[in-house]
């Protein structure tokens, strides 16, 4: 960072965003939680990066941050996928805090697309970036509808969704942002990531979805019951490439696709790649 | 080669200084000042100071250049910055009838209280490439000043609502709510649409409008006033117990006149749209005050043609560039893990499909018998 560039954020307030604005933030947080899977509204602001861009989840990272912490951001899974650095950066930038590539070491992690395969605890804070906070959106667009909906625990239309596509397809054919309920009330959408890590919503870790564009936060408390929508005879599968990682060789982790050359050549390696990396360490170290 | 796939500090870095190169262009062109963005594109700065809703010409001056001349950009540095600021109170409503007007037009009646004052206008100007202007150096000729007129002008539709002929608009005297402090909610009432199409894109309002010209949704819309100019800024300082002048913002006011058939409880009469933006956008001001007029088919009790700008919902919740660009532009980040998962679904589903296919092949006569 420049001279420049830093006397230029001593304007701005510990991560961003005036007290005033964290506590309006922290006030719609605490109502997520209490109510969980629900969406809360909240007076999203305008951040210095683009909206669809995380600009939720930073809202909310922000809100929650203190000096003490210890931030890990992943776009994809990966700590260096460029929004995810770009993000990095800014907390580094405005809140001057330890960051950290090391999922146990991060007590505030902040997603794009993924959950980290390494199990959260108590002490952590998971942070979702959400495009569209509204599990039935693509089933209703308005909003005034899908808010009565949620209200009135009226959710036979995404079941019906669920049935046409076994109907037509012979199979459930939502791959990823993958609808679940929350402790048997609130369909939510649990963000893009794969459906491969719907069962770790299941978390001891606090989970935040933040949606800045679309104005909305929601949560899912720790220990909170989360289940991926199914029928009896289609129960939910959480699959995933049938493909060991090409570089630590993990075959429970989630992969990513890489094509290597031109005819058709293709590897499979760990999305999560602090633990690609730390299985490495490991198998180095036995070695 | 798998890294290389992944972003990276470095590269970021490397952008941004291209970037910043890039802006500036050929070093052995002159650098452009605020000043003269301020001074010769003052129409881009009027557009970025109201859909960034914030009167400031030279920082949104500075934002056009920062931006390289992308305005849906420069309205983003605008409104990050604007949403940091802190806030010291409210003003006083603005009384646009005791404005200065540099231009003021009815398209409704041949002459009015006030006059007819053409103003700088692009109207009637021959749209021919002039190349003078490339030519450097020559000073326009200087426009001839009249008497600026120092006594209000009055609204053209007070002379119609004199005569009871026009829709009265009352004033619940609430305080409306404030959209960039409290999340977009619907129903939404009047003033928290007036305040999102005023910092809605120039570009959607426009299509909007002219939509609502083309038949969809249409309601016959009159200029019975447009007009450009000064308005001063009063607050209360609690201090003094009093309102003081601050300072005084450029302003475009439309109201258009429409048809109304009258209903069971109203006589016929016009009804009006409203429309109001920061520095001179006519184009703007005008499409706001039709789309205005669109959205107030439930309260005039006119029927929803399903047009999409009698949709409240439609056109407010896609009006917003920084809000749509944002999320337009972020499909070019890494998508890597969601589009695994389709691969991985689409491959499942096609295996099944032939496998499916190949046993329906081999038994041709199963088929037949069945």
């Amino acid at each position: 960072m420049t001279a420049q560039a830093a006397a230029a954020m001593d304007d701005y307030n510990f991560a961003y965003l005036d007290e005033q604005t964290k506590r309006m933030i922290r006030r719609a947080i605490l109502k997520g939680l209490a109510v969980p899977g629900y969406q809360v509204p909240f007076a999203s602001r305008e951040m210095p990066m683009p909206y669809g861009w995380g600009t939720g989840g930073v809202q909310v990272s922000a809100a929650v941050m203190t000096p003490d912490d210890t931030i890990k951001v992943i776009d994809q899974g990966a700590d260096d996928t460029t929004n995810a650095v770009s993000i990095r950066k800014f907390f580094e930038r405005t809140a001057d805090i330890d960051v950290t590539e090391r999922t146990s070491e991060a007590t505030i992690i902040q997603t794009r697309h993924r959950i980290p395969e390494e199990l959260l605890n108590e002490d952590q804070i998971l942070v979702y970036q959400v495009p569209i906070p509204e599990p039935m959106r693509f089933i209703e667009p308005r909003e005034t509808e899908t808010r009565k909906m949620h209200a009135l625990e009226e959710y036979g239309l995404m079941h019906v969704r669920l049935y046409e596509n076994i109907a037509k397809h012979g199979a459930i054919t939502t791959a990823y942002a993958y609808p679940v309920k929350v402790e048997d009330r609130y369909v939510m959408d649990p963000s893009p990531i794969p459906k491969f890590d719907n069962p770790k919503l299941e978390s001891e870790a606090i989970q935040i979805f933040g949606a800045g564009r679309e104005q909305r936060i929601y949560a899912v408390p720790p220990y909170t019951k989360v289940v991926s929508l199914d029928f009896d005879d289609y129960p939910f599968d959480p699959s995933k490439a049938n493909h060991p990682c090409a570089l630590c060789g993990s075959v429970t982790s989630y992969l990513d696709e890489v094509i290597v050359d031109d005819k058709g050549g293709r590897m499979f390696v760990c999305s999560d790649t602090d633990y690609c990396a730390s299985r490495i360490r490991r198998q180095e170290q036995a070695a | 080669m798998y890294v290389a796939v992944k972003g990276g500090e470095r590269a970021i870095d490397n952008a941004h200084t291209w970037l910043a190169e890039e802006r500036r262009g050929d070093i052995s062109v002159e650098e452009l000042s605020i000043a003269q963005i301020r001074e010769q594109l003052a129409l881009a700065v009027a557009r970025v100071m109201a859909e960034g809703s914030l009167f400031d010409p030279d920082l949104a001056a500075l934002a056009i250049k920062q931006a390289r001349g992308d305005m849906i950009e420069a309205v983003f540095l605008i409104r990050a910055f604007r949403t940091t600021l802190p806030r010291f109170g409210a003003s006083e409503p603005i009384d646009t009838g005791a404005m200065t007007c540099d231009r003021r037009i009815s398209a409704t009646f041949k002459d009015v209280p006030g006059g007819q004052v053409l103003g700088p206008t692009f109207d009637y100007t021959h749209r021919l490439i002039d190349f003078t202007l490339a030519a450097t150096g020559e000073l326009p000729p200087e426009a001839q000043a009249g008497e600026p007129r120092t006594e209000p002008t009055p609204h053209v539709t007070e002379f119609l609502d004199r005569e009871g002929l026009i829709q009265t608009e009352e004033d619940d005297t609430k305080t409306p709510r404030d959209l960039t402090r409290e999340p977009l909610d619907f129903p939404a009432d009047r003033p928290l649409r007036l305040q999102a199409i005023a910092r809605g894109d120039e570009g959607f309002i426009l299509s909007m409008a002219y939509s609502t010209q083309r038949g969809y949704g249409r309601n016959h819309p009159f200029v019975g006033e447009l007009r450009v100019g000064q308005v001063a800024i009063e607050m209360d300082i609690p201090e003094l117990g009093f309102a003081i002048d601050i300072g005084e913002v450029t302003i475009t006011e439309c109201e258009t006149v429409n048809q109304f058939m009258g209903s069971k409880s109203e006589p016929p009469q016009f009804t009006r749209g409203y429309g109001l933006v920061f520095g001179h956008c006519e184009r703007k001001a005008i499409s706001m005050a039709l789309v205005d007029r669109a959205l107030r088919w439930e309260e005039l009790g006119e029927d929803n043609v399903g047009a999409p700008a009698q949709d409240v919902e439609f056109v407010l919740s896609h009006a917003d560039n920084v809000q749509a660009t944002g999320f337009l532009e972020h499909i070019k980040l890494p998508h890597y893990v969601d589009f695994q998962s389709e691969l991985e679904l689409i491959r499942k589903l096609r295996a099944e499909a032939e496998t499916a296919k190949a046993e329906e092949d081999a038994s041709p006569f199963q088929e037949a018998a069945e």
